[in-house]
């Protein structure tokens, strides 16, 4: 039974057309990677399915429900989560700000989640009444990551969260990322060091010019000497 | 000691009681701009409209028999300060929103503001004349005295005056709590931050801009019509406002509102020292003084009628060396 099911989407800004009929499925509680080149429309296909791009045609359904149409800013109600690539917090509100405005579609109390969310990052609690803009990219990233877990999402769309890191950085994102999935979390990374991204990935999907170009397991396209030539670089 | 009575009175007094009128007008701009990102040139008017729902509303009280023990016009400030915010926000409904969901580039929403402000000031001018009008006309404004020890002259602050600077530091705390401890504060200046991120995390950016609407339209109905209280009620009473209440604005870093507050009192204060006849200070001190090294008897920086260049040469100065302002505003 999948979970999120996109089916033949087109998609892109305006008047320009970046996807020309993806199709993607997870099933709840997996990890998938979207990978590709440049320009391929692996942004474009996370936004869209958040809501901040324009969809011209198919159908993106979470859970057996069509999301296609709702706004950005009631997708956080709906349990999804979404951590844009560039400026993917609130630089003027102090860490512990940022996770607050996480919570603000909440209306419970938070306080054992912003707990949690400190003990998976544990380098942000020291730092919780700093502005987030004063932090190194690598915190930054953390504290962006934070604000989307602050819903309890039930799933979790990531746009290149490694990007501009340090190795170190990588891996303790992507550990952190599979802690995340081990709560219970469908994760969509979409992610530029596709090697480490599928290593971790139930599934993966390899797009090109806007198409699907390979889809399988994360091993799959791993052990796949195409894709191994064509984008893992051998 | 008269002559620092004078200076008490004409210079830090009326910099004080200016300098708070900027600093509220300057707190909405500066909310606007950050929020709704458009530099609102209908402000000044809206201070104008607040004024006048200040003049009726008393009328109207005095009319039905309402008797204060105070004039009643500083009664009927807070019905109209709730006035002026519901009228900010059926302006943005009508005006600026429809332009807004229409994704147009900001400085059409700037130039429907200027419209905006023609149709007030002639909507104004329709229903309540051009004449100049007193808020006092039922009891006389109270006036308060301090002599200082030494000194003939006192110190004069009227009672409108005190409440315009107790009104400001009010605004002042009441603000700063709202920014820093409350929900709602803190989804407006994450909105400021980043408008698209706060869509993003579910933040109702339309409830948002109502609070914006809401704070600037109050505090922009508390300047004018203190204002109005301090001299006379006019209709053109924006016209020497709107330029110092930008540059208040800008000089403290635009999308800051303490930065405004800070901004308008330094133009304010600019101002009545600018414009301060030193000479009367210099009078005192020239006895001290050698025959060689006597100072003017009478001197100004800036004649009275030319007051309004002190907040274009601090808004070009600032603009030269420190284009984001004192508190680091935004730059988009």
């Amino acid at each position: 039974m999948s979970y999120l099911k996109v089916d033949n989407l087109t998609a892109g800004y305006g008047q320009m057309r970046i996807l020309h009929g993806v199709d993607l499925e997870i099933a709840k509680g997996e990890i998938g990677v979207i990978a590709g080149p440049n320009g391929a429309g692996k942004s474009t296909l996370l936004k869209a399915l958040f809501g901040m791009a324009d969809i011209t045609g198919g159908q993106v359904s979470l859970d057996g429900e069509n999301i296609a149409s709702i706004p950005p800013d009631r997708l956080a109600a709906h349990g999804v989560a979404y951590v844009p690539q560039e400026y993917n917090v609130f630089p003027s509100l102090t860490v512990n700000e940022n996770l607050e405005m996480g919570a603000y579609v909440r209306n419970d109390d938070w306080s054992a989640v912003l707990d949690r969310v400190y003990g998976l990052f544990p380098p942000l609690r020291e730092k919780r009444r700093q502005p987030a803009g004063e932090l190194s990219g690598g915190q930054r990233q953390m504290v962006a990551v934070g604000r989307a877990l602050m819903i309890e999402p039930k799933m979790l769309l990531l746009d290149e969260p490694t990007a501009g890191l340090s190795p170190m950085f990588m891996s303790e994102i992507f550990d952190r990322v599979l802690a995340v999935n081990a709560a219970g979390v469908t994760i969509l990374m979409v992610e530029q060091n596709a090697k480490q991204a599928l290593a971790i990935a139930h599934r993966g999907f390899i797009l090109a010019n806007g198409e699907n170009s390979w889809t399988g397991t994360g091993r799959e396209l791993l052990d796949n000497p195409d894709v191994a030539r064509s984008f893992l670089g051998g | 000691m008269e002559a620092l009575v004078f200076l008490i009175n004409k210079a830090l007094v009326a910099g004080l009681v200016i300098g708070s009128i900027y600093a509220l007008g300057a707190i909405g701009v500066t909310l606007i701009f950050g929020i709704l990102r458009f530099a609102h040139f209908a402000h000044g008017d809206l201070m104008t409209l607040g004024a006048f729902f200040t003049l009726a509303l008393a009328g109207i009280g005095a009319s039905l028999g309402i008797a204060t023990p105070f004039p009643i016009a500083l009664a009927a400030l807070l019905p109209a300060m709730l006035l002026t915010a519901a009228s900010a926000i059926a302006i943005d409904r009508t005006f600026y929103r429809p332009l807004r969901l229409a994704k147009v580039r900001p400085i059409i929403i700037v130039i429907a503001s200027v419209g905006v402000t023609l149709m007030l000031q002639g909507a104004i001018r329709l229903v309540a004349g051009v004449g100049t009008r007193n808020m006092f006309f039922d009891q006389a404004k109270d006036i308060h005295r301090f002599t200082l020890p030494g000194a003939r002259r006192e110190i004069v602050m009227t009672e409108p005056q005190v409440v315009l600077v107790a009104l400001t530091i009010c605004a002042m705390v009441g603000l700063h709590w709202f920014l820093t401890r409350s929900r709602l504060g803190k989804a407006m200046r994450a909105v400021s931050d980043n408008p698209d991120l706060a869509r993003i995390t579910g933040i109702d950016t339309d409830r948002v801009v109502r609070a914006t609407w809401v704070t600037a339209g109050a505090l922009a109905c508390a300047a004018g019509s203190l204002l109005s209280m301090d001299v006379f009620l006019k209709p053109d009473l924006a016209f020497n406002l709107l330029l110092p209440i930008f540059a208040a604005a800008i000089v403290g870093g635009i999308g800051q509102p303490f930065g405004a507050i800070a901004g308008g009192f330094l133009i304010g204060f600019s101002e009545t020292l600018a414009i301060f006849d030193w000479g009367v200070l210099f009078r005192e001190l020239n006895p001290l003084l050698p025959a060689l090294l006597q100072l003017p008897t009478s001197f100004a920086f800036v004649p009275t009628e030319y007051k309004l260049m002190v907040p274009f040469v601090i808004l070009i100065i600032v603009l030269v060396y420190r284009p984001t302002g004192v508190f680091r505003g935004k730059v988009f």
